[in-house]
């Protein structure tokens, strides 16, 4: 077989370029195997981040020929024919560290800002709610949490959105798809604050419904319907001065 | 609601439905009322002293301004980074003004 063409962004916060690279093509192999190859035989100070390898930890997303993917679950045949040139680059939409590594920081601290960890209703100290709460597996609200809340935090959502690239104070999907989990949690109570945090140009009011993300998602979540029931949630509750 | 995004939102969901359905009244009447030929003195005949069409026309006008300014706000944001309470206030005076003008149309076909 031919060896695959490889073209991976090199550099840091100051800038960088493209450095080209030839691998063994092999009958199977992802795109993390081949950035794995590379710094292994070819590159050892070539930075990237990876752990379980099989789709579940979300550290692995880069740009791959131009579009945001888990480089452990997208298989080299699947983004090039053969003979194709192969264009790796760190995740759009966040500061770079080095080479691959994105520094995730903003993209967490988003999620902090949209309230997004959950606050026991009836405990405002943190301890366990005396009671548990009955939550029927078919409420509506239950199936709104449940759609959302199989996230991972991987990011590919985040750097596939052009509002976020466009408005650095866009909290993007990934964090209004964890509150919209929120807001239907009935256990929670902070949506008073978490509203506050999702609404206007920072928040739910910025997004496009153009779906990127809901197409790019590799968890196949559907964070753009989640900011629609935000949107939708705001109106009728000012509207009816429930706010 | 907290943040002006958020009421600006609003304003413009609702203007928009609003505008769908006028622009819709808009063209049957004018598909209707050119059958037939169309001159000026004849929709003037029709517009004179007729408070529901003046109504229709300003409460069209107000909402294609409020509209109008909001969506341009939202680009402005956007691509150029124009942001802010300042900003915020231009585009309100810019859609109504729009709207001034509109009305001020819809009056002259009311009363002159
Ligand atoms: S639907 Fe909204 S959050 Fe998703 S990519 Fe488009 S603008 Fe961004
Ligand atoms: S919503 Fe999907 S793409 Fe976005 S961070 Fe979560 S798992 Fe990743
Ligand atoms: S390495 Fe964990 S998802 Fe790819």
């Amino acid at each position: 077989m031919a060896d695959l063409k490889i073209r991976i962004w090199r550099g840091d916060a100051t800038g960088g370029a493209m450095e080209d690279f030839s691998v063994p093509a092999r009958e199977n192999q992802t795109i993390l195997d081949v950035v794995t190859q590379i710094q292994r035989e070819q590159a050892p100070d070539l930075a990237y981040r990876f752990a379980c390898r099989v789709g579940m930890c979300g550290s692995c997303a880069m740009e791959v020929n131009g579009r945001a993917r888990w480089t452990c679950r997208t298989h080299v045949k699947r983004v090039a024919a053969p003979g194709e040139v192969v264009e790796i680059r760190p995740l759009a939409n966040l500061p770079v560290i080095r080479d691959l590594a994105t520094d995730m920081a903003p993209f967490f601290d988003k999620w902090a800002k949209a309230q997004g960890s959950f606050q026991p209703k009836d405990a405002p100290d943190g301890s366990v709610p005396a009671e548990f709460s009955v939550v029927p597996p078919n409420s509506k609200q239950r199936m709104e949490a449940d759609a959302g809340i199989e996230c991972i935090g991987c990011g590919v959502c985040y750097a596939s959105c052009d509002i976020v690239a466009w408005n650095k104070d866009y909290l993007g999907p990934a964090a209004m798809n964890r509150a919209w989990t929120l807001v239907n949690d009935v256990r929670d109570g902070g949506n008073k604050a978490r509203l506050d945090a999702v609404s206007g140009d920072a928040g739910c009011h910025s997004c496009h419904s153009t779906q990127s993300c809901t197409e790019r998602c590799p968890k196949n979540l559907d964070p753009s319907s989640a900011i629609a029931g935000l949107k939708r949630k705001l109106f009728w509750d000012s509207l009816l001065g429930r706010r | 609601m907290g943040a002006p995004g958020a009421r600006l939102w609003a304003v413009q969901r609702i203007t928009a439905a609003f505008l769908g359905l006028a622009v819709v009244v808009h063209l049957v009447t004018i598909m209707l009322a050119v059958r037939g030929g169309l001159s000026a003195t004849e929709i003037l005949e029709r517009t004179r002293g007729a408070t529901l069409w003046f109504g229709f026309y300003a409460a069209f006008a107000l909402c294609a301004g409020l509209h109008g300014a909001i969506g341009l706000r939202n680009i402005a944001g956007e691509w150029l980074g124009w942001r802010g309470r300042r900003m915020d206030g231009l585009w309100l005076a810019i859609g109504l003004l729009t709207a001034a003008f509109g009305i001020r149309a819809a009056w002259g076909l009311y009363h002159g």
